[in-house]
């Protein structure tokens, strides 16, 4: 896929540009770090068409500054004037002409990777299709994201969890207004429109690791704060955490006396209504599953009971403009506590963001075993 | 009648003048000082925005008032700062540089003022009455839809307002620059700021009435309950996108054509040199326009079109990179073996190269539609959109006032107190929005209220928020200047800059009818023809006879009111009621009104006589 400018690569890396760039922003959200497929030709791009404009705006700088230099006017030479040149053939010949070839050069790989981009028909190397590639539909809300698993009845809210060993096909749509969908280390952005516009695009993670995606398309007043995280797992993290949110039981009263009063809060003070435990088809508001496992609260805070309790009580002040602020009986801070408490137990899975970051890699299971084992698939990571 | 013949006057009779002026000296300094005022006001939404993005999670300004603060801050300084302010420019110039006593219709010109004005005025209503519009300048639907209060209905009907000004303005400059130039004035003889006055003007006839079929559909789903981008009821946000871009992408050619011609002018006057590979500029011009229409969905990459429209639109915009390399090199040139004087308006030209190419390199690199991705919606746009529209059409619009300030108002500008604001503006502009290019990479969003910290953006957000302070800086030097050369300044010569085209053969001030006997041009820069095979002057292509001249009027102000308090009407037809519809009914009344007083009563104008142009110093 990578096709001939791959080969290019090394020689990007040995200019100084391509250090210094790469020493830009944070690893996990800069664009000039690629650590995905998508982010990678973007970058190498990215570089070509550096390269070539550099050398552009290096022609364009010599002769100004000669100009700039040689022709000032000298003292006791205002009277000067100087030859009145019409043109030259030549000259406006070479300066069209040489920047037709120059953008000649870029256009060919720009229409290329834009193609190699837009395809989102699962194949592999052989051009065989793939039968079950792992495809999620995403759907923008003001101001979370949902990611609905297709076929595997698994739905999430605002930490998206992919295997790095493949490409994850999506189709994005929205719930609202235009969103759009960017994880800029992984790759480019595309946007979520509402109605019968949805699109589609592949991301592919080639390291694990927990990447901040943005929303990238003007939403309302908390556009700012639709953040989100793409939590990238080595494959075999990855289907056993398929494994255990398959197996979520919504009904399953948690061991702490605390978090089951909490439980029963959650349901009389109606967030039930909104926030769904298990794959339940409802996505009013941010499913909350796996919400024990949650990198941030809300996309944006903090990962702590305080920050929770402080959201439950009053998200308008961490979210302006957000459809939550007003739909509930506001509880009181003991209940806000006991519901914290309660969705901060939910964890279903023992994969979770730190997963991501601990440089440990698990190889997939040869597929039929993992069909014939389903859940007891867990044994093996955890004991390593 | 013009500053020539009268002294002092009343304060009074000088507003009434300017109310009721259709001289288009007059209405330019009208546009002028009604787009300055807009600059500022669009400057300090700039100032406050770079408050709040100053240090990371800030609470200084709320969400809400922060996005009113973006949308007006990019709406103000495109429609009600830079048009009219170039606007400005080519009312005073164009018809002096093709040797014309007026423009082709002066009436209709003052009525495009006036509803500019109007349109620009009902907009910044909206702060006091319940916030600004909150949904960009590009006012996606359906966010623009489904905003609550009458922001964006200040916004559609504003601009429907200031854009059928605009639409005139641009109609009356093709007709005047058409049918009115001097004896011997062909085309290929034009001065390039008439030329690019002329292809902005083409630009405006063909793109603004795809703003107007978009705003009036937007109108009509916030308004009245239709349903063109509301996907739910079976419309197409897209739509939108697409109307607004097809208006959107021209505009930009738009502003920064009238910016080229500018330089071009003063590369050529203060290099004592013609312009180099004059009719190339010209047909560079002219392509750029042509391609400018084939474009717009490079704003739109990431929506989803497909690769194959994608890539067609990436080629044809890389495509105009051609004709503007053409243009950089051509300023090189003509700068080249010339005999160049670092004049303030020249420093602004000269500093306009670097900071233009890299505008548009970046432009070629955001073509790339695949990169577009990461690029799209980042600081790395607002860096780009930042290069170009500052570094070229600030640039430009300053560097012209500073050259033509002494025909506009017959002093000049201090030259001292100007090369102070040239470089304040210029390093803070560049501390400002280059860092910009590296936020957008580093995973910045636009249009974002805050930023969190933990994402390495901090410093690069700082060194921006000083950047614009120092432009802030700038600003006020150069209203300190002004202020300072009106009440102090000297008269200036008539001709200061040594300049070669018409509108310095003028005396100081312009007589208010401009040429007392049309010139004969005699070729390519008239006045340096004359100069270096003449005596001089320039040769009166007729006898001395009689002028004719339009009468003053009143009634472009009344009809443009009469519009600004209907959309009032129209706007809260729905929380007021009666009151709404009796504003709709006077509104209405007063401005067809007008329009019918204007149909019906014929005003013939009058005639300077020959015998009094003879006594005004017949000596020129």
């Amino acid at each position: 896929m990578k096709g001939w400018m791959g080969r290019f690569r090394a020689l990007f890396l040995l200019s100084s540009l391509a250090l210094v760039l790469s020493g830009c922003g944070k690893p996990y959200l800069s664009a000039l770090q690629p650590k995905g497929e998508g982010a990678d030709m973007i970058y190498d791009l990215m570089m070509l068409s550096v390269i070539i404009m550099a050398f552009v705006f290096l022609v364009v700088m010599i002769i100004y500054t000669i100009v700039i230099v040689r022709f000032r006017q000298k003292k006791g030479q205002e009277d000067f004037v100087p030859k009145q040149v019409e043109g030259n053939h030549l000259l406006e010949t070479v300066w069209t002409v040489i920047p037709i070839i120059l953008l000649l050069i870029l256009a060919v790989p720009t229409v290329q990777y834009t193609f190699a981009l837009a395809d989102t028909t699962p194949e592999t190397e052989d051009g065989e299709p793939v039968e079950d590639a792992l495809w999620i539909d995403v759907t923008g809300n003001q101001y979370w994201w949902h990611f609905d698993y297709r076929d595997l009845e698994i739905q999430t809210s605002q930490d998206l969890y992919i295997p790095t060993d493949r490409r994850v096909y999506i189709k994005l749509s929205s719930n609202d207004v235009i969103h759009s969908f960017w994880v800029p280390s992984i790759s480019g952005k595309m946007d979520t429109n509402p109605g019968k516009n949805e699109n589609e695009m592949f991301i592919h993670a080639y390291e694990e690791g927990v990447f901040w995606g943005h929303c990238a398309e003007f939403c309302g007043p908390s556009h700012s704060l639709m953040d989100f995280r793409v939590v990238a797992v080595s494959p075999g993290e990855f289907d056993e955490w398929v494994a255990d949110m398959q197996a979520v039981d919504p009904e399953a009263v948690p061991e702490n006396p605390v978090a089951a009063e909490g439980k029963d809060l959650f349901q009389e003070n109606s967030c039930l209504a909104c926030h769904a435990i298990g794959s339940s088809p409802a996505a009013v508001g941010p499913n909350v599953t796996s919400f024990g496992d949650r990198s941030k609260i809300a996309g944006i805070l903090p990962y702590d009971k305080e920050h929770l309790v402080s959201w439950i009580l009053d998200p308008e002040q961490h979210k302006p403009g957000n459809l939550m602020t007003g739909k509930y009986p506001m509880p009181s801070k003991e209940d806000a506590e006991k519901i914290a408490e309660y969705l901060m137990s939910l964890q279903p899975s023992d994969i979770g963001p730190d997963d991501a970051e601990d440089g440990e890699y698990i190889q997939p299971k040869p597929k039929e075993e993992t069909e014939a084992e389903g859940d007891e698939a867990e044994e093996d990571t955890n004991e390593e | 009648m013009s500053t020539a013949t009268v002294g002092k006057r009343s304060f009074g009779a000088v507003v009434w003048d300017y109310l009721t002026t259709v001289d288009h000296k007059k209405i330019a300094i009208l546009y002028l000082v009604a787009g300055g005022f807009f600059f500022l006001l669009g400057g300090l939404e700039a100032m406050l925005i770079r408050l709040q993005l100053m240090a990371p999670d800030s609470e200084l300004i709320g969400a809400q008032f922060y996005n009113e603060l973006f949308t007006m801050h990019g709406t103000t300084m495109i429609f009600l700062a830079a048009m009219p302010l170039l606007f400005a420019l080519m009312n005073a110039i164009m018809p002096l540089q093709i040797g014309a006593r007026d423009v082709a219709f002066p009436f209709i010109n003052a009525l495009g003022f006036w509803l500019f004005l109007f349109g620009g005025l009902l907009l910044n209503c909206s702060w006091f009455l319940g916030g600004a519009p909150d949904a960009g300048w590009t006012a996606y639907a359906p966010l623009s839809v489904i905003s609550p209060g009458h922001g964006v209905d200040f916004y559609a009907l504003g601009l429907q307002i200031s854009g059928f000004g605009t639409l005139m303005g641009g109609i009356n400059f093709i007709v005047t620059i058409i049918t009115m130039r001097a004896p011997g004035m062909t085309y290929m003889r034009m001065p390039l700021f008439t030329w690019s006055t002329f292809v902005a003007s083409i630009l405006i006839l063909f793109a603004f009435p795809a703003l107007t079929v978009g705003l009036f559909l937007l109108t009509f789903d916030r308004l009245f309950g239709a349903n063109f981008f509301v996907p739910d009821m079976g419309g197409n946000e897209i739509i939108w996108e697409h109307l607004f871009w097809i208006f959107g992408h021209p505009e930009v050619y738009i502003l920064i054509l009238p910016a080229f011609g500018v330089f071009s002018e003063v590369f050529s006057t203060f290099s004592k040199k013609r312009l180099f590979g004059y009719s190339s500029m010209v047909f560079a011009t002219v392509l750029i326009a042509f391609l400018g229409f084939m474009v717009w969905a490079h704003h739109m990459f990431t929506v989803g079109m497909g690769p194959i429209a994608n890539s067609i639109f990436a080629i044809a915009t890389m495509a105009i990179a051609v004709p503007t390399g053409i243009k950089i090199f051509n300023w090189l040139l003509t700068m080249w073996g010339g005999s160049i004087r670092m004049t303030t308006a020249m420093l602004y030209a000269v500093s306009f190269i670097p900071t233009f190419t890299l505008g548009g390199i970046t432009g070629v690199m955001l073509a790339s539609a695949a990169a577009d991705y990461q690029y799209h919606d980042s600081y790395f746009v607002v860096a780009h959109f930042h290069y170009v529209i500052v570094g070229g059409v600030v640039f430009g619009i300053l560097g012209g006032l500073t050259y033509w300030w002494p025909l506009m108002f017959g002093k000049m500008l201090n030259e001292k107190l100007g090369k102070w604001t040239f470089w304040l503006f210029f390093t803070g502009f560049h501390l400002t929005f280059f860092i910009q290019h590296f936020l957008g990479l580093m995973g910045m969003p636009r249009r974002y209220w805050k930023f969190l910290e933990g994402q390495g953006l901090e410093t690069g957000n700082l060194i921006s928020t000083v950047g614009a302070f120092l432009m802030a800086i700038a600003t006020f030097i150069l209203l300190y200047n002004v202020i300072i050369t009106t009440v102090k300044g000297k008269k200036s010569p008539a001709d200061p800059w040594d300049g070669r085209t018409l509108e310095w053969s003028l005396p100081n001030p312009t007589p208010f009818y401009n040429f007392k006997q049309l010139p004969l041009v005699r070729g390519l820069d008239p006045l340096w023809v004359e100069k270096t095979q003449g005596n001089g002057k320039m040769i009166p292509a007729e006898p001395l006879d009689d002028i004719h001249m339009p009468n003053n009027s009143f009634l472009p102000f009344t009809i443009s009111l009469g519009l600004f308090i209907a959309a009032f009407g129209f706007m809260y037809r729905v929380d007021a009621g009666f009151p709404a519809y009796v504003a709709i009914g006077v509104g209405l009344a007063i401005t067809l009104g007008s329009m019918l007083i204007r149909s019906v009563k014929d005003d013939l104008g009058y005639h300077i006589h020959k015998e009094d142009l003879e006594k005004e110093g017949a000596g020129e």
